[in-house]
């Protein structure tokens, strides 16, 4: 290993911390110092994150799955702290790029000015979400948890009020518990294996003893409940749309990522220990990510089709997003279906994106009407005047013309994503996905499970269209006055969204598919992994690395 | 010790959970200290139970290991005091800010039935 390369893979992770830490010796009258800092760091974690998405491709020769691998500290392998570059991981670095620099921009719009310290507070988000895709240690996945968490905290409160404070108390308290279930979990992985490495964790699995096995159940069952309050599955959810719709406009937009982070982990250590090769612990919970994913998408469906404000159905049509890549990866845990994965890491990006595009969408379109419904309905709740409830009028910036038009395509391409119908890359998406259910692999293409996922599918699709045409028209068509002109400021991230997640990811929808496919095959043999993580020696013995 | 250690393990998460069930934000942030004293004994307990050995080995040559206690596990509960110290400070911010815009320590910032 050779220098500048190498280090690349702990970039990501730095380049946040850095300037998050730099913005905290500044005061609030920097912050368009501040956003331009921000944007500077989110472009360049952007390439590097672009950069290692194509190292992790590898070569030819190698079967196109390169490990990166990088050894803080140069301990060996399976006793320091590693993080660990794969396919996965680099393509949840690129969604993080891709969403956290038009969610930046959209803040500077106005958002930034009605808190303390939100760029800092974003940065280290950054660095929570991209440590935890990074690392390769379950104790240290732990620790980017809760960078991540304490600023998500932060930024959910970002422009208090009595809703975001009330959501908050929520989020915390159930966040923290799921905190300390982690540790309850990673000490008995410890206590039972020895290790907390997630690759040489996986080595040892197959060869449990028979006492130990049903421990190593437990723990996996306690992590899991972990990440699946993270992924926001059914009935682990109940704190999430209300959270997400209380959230500040930016803030939310990252936020539909961290419910990827829930699915992410879910993927990575539910494949990689109780993958094919766990001996008798294979498939282990892949019955309850089926199903309960599966419920998931209910629910989800279901407050979307009783949502009246676009905030609150953007945070169920999360749940749908959520709750459909929990089935696939209960698939791809249970019966090792690679073609439904891939497609579903297809859907996953376009979905996530079409999300934050949609949480952006959310005040642009409910500027007028909706504040003003607001303020009336907790008027009647609480009964007390609302001088200080009462929220900022708009930064009016530079503002184009038929800007409102604009943002009526971004809606329409919004809807069409998170619907699947065609033109655009979440059709192609839910088609791969459909197609995979319904061939499936051997003799398992006839499960009810397969046929209700199918049926939920397509059902889902449905109400998404629905709700979203019928906010439309509400706004678009039959608002009494017409919206206020949308500033530039906030419509060039929306844009970028739309353009990154609908429009590119549809023409280069071959390409991108094609990764995601070797990525589900990776996903599906863990010895790649495990042997680019084990077997690694130290980077340098005598010339200090 | 065994035993000792096991009881209060499970008197300290068995009041935390009851605590956190609570309606009170007081009880609620008492209830999440006590949880995650008893975690953090969990995680020392899963290092085995060794008394009066050394956590850190000397430097060179073959040390026998069972003579000395597994540091792993006392790193961990060093990290997890921390990281649970920091956010349940924040926590209680946060149910301040909320006791002072609601007027009420409910953790709905409501009392029931209003």
């Amino acid at each position: 290993m050779n220098g500048g390369p190498a280090h690349l893979i702990v970039l990501p992770i730095l380049i946040p911390m850095i300037t998050g830490a730099m913005m905290l010796l500044y005061d609030e009258r920097q912050r368009r110092t501040k956003l331009g800092f921000g944007l500077a760091s989110c472009l360049v974690q952007l390439v590097v994150a672009c950069l290692l998405l194509t190292g992790a491709e590898g070569t030819k020769a190698g079967g196109g799955n390169a490990i990166g691998l990088y050894l803080l500290g140069d301990w060996p392998s399976p006793y320091g702290i590693v993080l660990v570059l794969d396919r996965l991981s680099a393509m949840m670095l690129v969604i993080t790029g891709i969403l956290a620099l038009p969610a930046l921009l959209y803040s500077g719009a106005g958002w930034h000015q009605r808190g303390q310290r939100f760029h800092a507070l974003f940065q280290f988000l950054l660095m929570g979400l991209n440590g935890a895709f990074l690392t390769g240690d379950l104790f240290n996945l732990f620790v980017f948890f809760e960078v991540m968490l304490a600023a998500s905290y932060a930024l959910l409160l970002h422009g208090s009020g009595r809703e975001r404070v009330g959501a908050g108390v929520h989020y915390i308290a159930v966040n923290l518990t799921a905190s300390l279930l982690f540790l309850l979990g990673a000490a008995i992985i410890y206590g039972v294996t020895g290790t907390l490495n997630m690759a040489d964790l996986a080595t040892r699995i197959p060869h449990l003893s028979a006492e130990d096995r049903p421990l190593v159940h437990a723990a996996g069952a306690v992590l899991g409940m972990v990440f699946l309050v993270k992924a926001g599955m059914w009935p682990l959810s109940l704190w999430l749309p209300r959270t997400y719709m209380a959230a500040s406009a930016p803030a939310a937009a990252v936020f539909a990522l961290l419910t990827k982070v829930g699915v992410y982990v879910i993927l990575r250590l539910g494949l990689l220990v109780f993958g094919a090769g766990a001996g008798a612990s294979a498939g282990f919970g892949a019955d309850v990510l089926i199903w309960g994913g599966m419920a998931t998408v209910v629910f989800g469906m279901t407050g979307a089709l009783a949502a009246q404000a676009l905030g609150r159905m953007a945070a169920n049509l999360t749940l749908v997003s959520s709750g459909t890549m929990l089935t696939i990866a209960g698939f791809a845990l249970g019966q090792g279906d690679a073609v439904m994965l891939g497609a579903g890491l297809f859907y996953m990006l376009g979905s996530t994106a079409a999300l934050a595009a949609l949480f952006l969408l959310a005040e642009p379109m409910s500027r007028e009407q909706g504040a003003a419904a607001v303020l009336a309905l907790s008027a009647e709740l609480y009964g007390v005047d609302l001088s200080e409830d009462e929220p900022e009028p708009p930064d009016t910036g530079v503002v184009l013309p038929g800007s409102l038009t604009i943002v009526g395509f971004c809606f329409a391409a919004c809807a069409l994503m998170l619907a699947g119908l065609p033109p655009l890359a979440g059709f192609l998406g839910k088609f791969a996905m459909l197609a995979g259910a319904i061939s499936g692999v051997g003799d398992a293409a006839l499960s009810p499970a397969r046929w209700t996922f199918v049926a939920l599918l397509i059902v889902s699709g449905l109400a998404a269209m629905i709700a979203l045409v019928r906010i439309g028209m509400q706004s678009f068509w039959a608002s009494e006055e017409d919206l206020p002109a949308v500033p530039v400021l906030e419509l060039l991230p929306i844009v970028a969204l739309v353009v990154a997640g609908g429009i590119v990811l549809t023409i280069e929808a071959e390409g991108v598919m094609r990764y995601m496919q070797r990525t589900a095959d990776a996903l599906l043999q863990p010895q790649i992994y495990i042997h680019g993580v084990v077997t690694a020696p130290p980077v340098a013995e005598g010339n200090g690395g | 010790m065994e035993l000792i250690l096991s009881l209060a393990i499970g008197v300290l998460v068995g009041s935390g959970v009851w605590l956190i069930l609570r309606p009170r934000s007081f009880q609620v942030i008492v209830g999440l200290c006590l949880l995650s004293y008893g975690v953090n004994l969990f995680i020392f307990g899963m290092g085995r139970l060794v008394s009066g050995a050394a956590p850190i080995m000397p430097k060179g040559g073959f040390v026998d290991p069972a003579a000395y206690a597994d540091p792993v596990p006392q790193a961990l509960v060093l990290t997890a005091i921390v990281i649970s110290f920091a956010t349940t400070a924040l926590f209680l911010v946060v149910i301040m800010a909320s006791r002072g815009l609601t007027g009420t320590d409910h953790v709905n910032g409501r009392e029931r039935g209003q």
